[in-house]
This record gives C-alpha cells, sequence and structure tokens, in this order.
C-alpha cells in the first residue's frame, strides 16, 4: 500500500513541478518568476524525500538540506536585487 | 511493518503530495501576484511537513532507533519561508505591480488642510 501511495504522490508533486515551472516560464514579472523559483525547489525537496522513502535510504536528506539551505539564499539574493538593484551594498 | 503504521504512512505521504499540488496549482491558477503569494509559502510548506513527518516515521520504524534529522528540514523550511515570502512583497510593492484589491473609496483622514 505505501507503494502505492508514493506513486499517487510522485506523480502529483510531478504536476506540481510542471505547473510551477509553467509559471517561471509565464510569470509577467520578475517577482513571479523568483516566486516560481522559491516553489520549485520546496518541490525539489518534496522529490528528494519521497525518493528517500521509496528506496529506503536515509542519504538523500543531505542533499534536501542543503537545497534548502542554497534556495532561501538564492530567493533572499533575487529579491533584494529586485529591491534595491544590487545585492552586496 | 504492521498494517497500522503503513496506513499512517500513506496517509501522510499522499497529504503531503495534494498539499503541494494544492499550493502550485494556486500559484498557476490566481490572477494577480499578491493573491499567487499566497499559495506556495503556506500550502507547500505544509506539504513538505507532512512529507517529512511521514519520514521520520519510516526512517524511526524500519531503521534503529528515533530518526530526528528531518526535523532539521522543516525547521529550516518553516523559518525561512515567511522572510523570503516578505522579501518578495517588498520587491513586488518596490516594482508597484498591479493589484486585485481596491483603492478606498474616501481618504481616511482628511489632508486638504494645507
Amino acid at each position: 500500500m505505501l507503494n502505492m501511495a508514493l506513486t499517487v504522490a510522485f506523480s502529483m508533486v510531478g504536476m506540481a513541478f510542471a505547473l510551477s515551472f509553467a509559471r517561471l516560464l509565464k510569470g509577467p514579472d520578475a517577482t513571479d518568476r523568483v516566486l516560481a523559483l522559491d516553489t520549485l525547489y520546496i518541490n525539489a525537496i518534496a522529490l528528494l524525500v519521497l525518493l528517500g522513502i521509496q528506496l529506503a535510504s536515509p542519504l538523500y536528506f543531505e542533499a534536501a538540506l542543503l537545497i534548502a539551505l542554497m534556495g532561501f539564499v538564492g530567493t533572499v539574493a533575487l529579491a533584494k536585487y529586485l529591491l534595491r538593484g544590487d545585492i552586496i551594498e | 511493518m504492521s498494517t497500522l503504521a503503513e496506513i499512517i504512512l500513506s496517509v501522510l505521504v499522499v497529504a503531503g503530495g495534494v498539499f503541494t499540488l494544492i499550493g502550485s496549482l494556486g500559484l498557476w491558477r490566481m490572477r494577480d501576484f499578491y493573491t499567487r503569494l499566497h499559495g506556495p509559502t503556506k500550502a507547500t510548506t505544509l506539504g513538505v511537513g507532512c512529507l517529512l513527518v511521514a519520514s521520520s516515521a519510516f526512517f524511526s520504524i524500519t531503521g534503529d532507533g528515533l530518526s530526528l534529522h528531518e526535523v532539521l528540514v522543516s525547521l529550516f523550511l518553516f523559518i525561512t519561508a515567511p522572510i523570503s515570502a516578505h522579501l518578495m512583497t517588498k520587491a513586488a510593492l518596490h516594482r508597484h505591480l498591479p493589484s486585485l484589491a481596491r483603492l478606498p473609496s474616501t481618504p481616511p483622514i482628511s489632508t486638504d488642510s494645507r
């Protein structure tokens, strides 16, 4: 039963990936694209956690933690650039 | 793994997938930036939270001992999601993005005394 639930969750997160990517391509303004990128990295964390459960391997949490850290730094840098026109003043 | 544990894990995994999908659906369907910001910053964090609880329970059941390092990821996401949403809203306000909300019809305080 867990395998079936994992398949369902994989397809749902995959659809979420597709929707966020469509917003990343369409987004009328740059801030929409930054928001879509933020959503994409959270979806990537979800996919990695699901893969860790499916393969029963605890190796994927370090990757998920790194994506969380680097994604936050990237979002803050992009938002700061849009806000101030510069990242480090 | 017992049947009860498998049922609880399956429900958590499917709930995480549903919340993640709802968050991205809100990102795609909403009509201006400020409502679009609402979907992923709440629903997606809840979805990843469900998945991380499921993963923590899975490795606590199958492995030896309690597995708590997933809490790090969820704690970090819970701290950083409002900060990045706040920064993106500030950037959107700075760029004067159009909003669906109407302006107030009358000014709340009279400013014609000058």
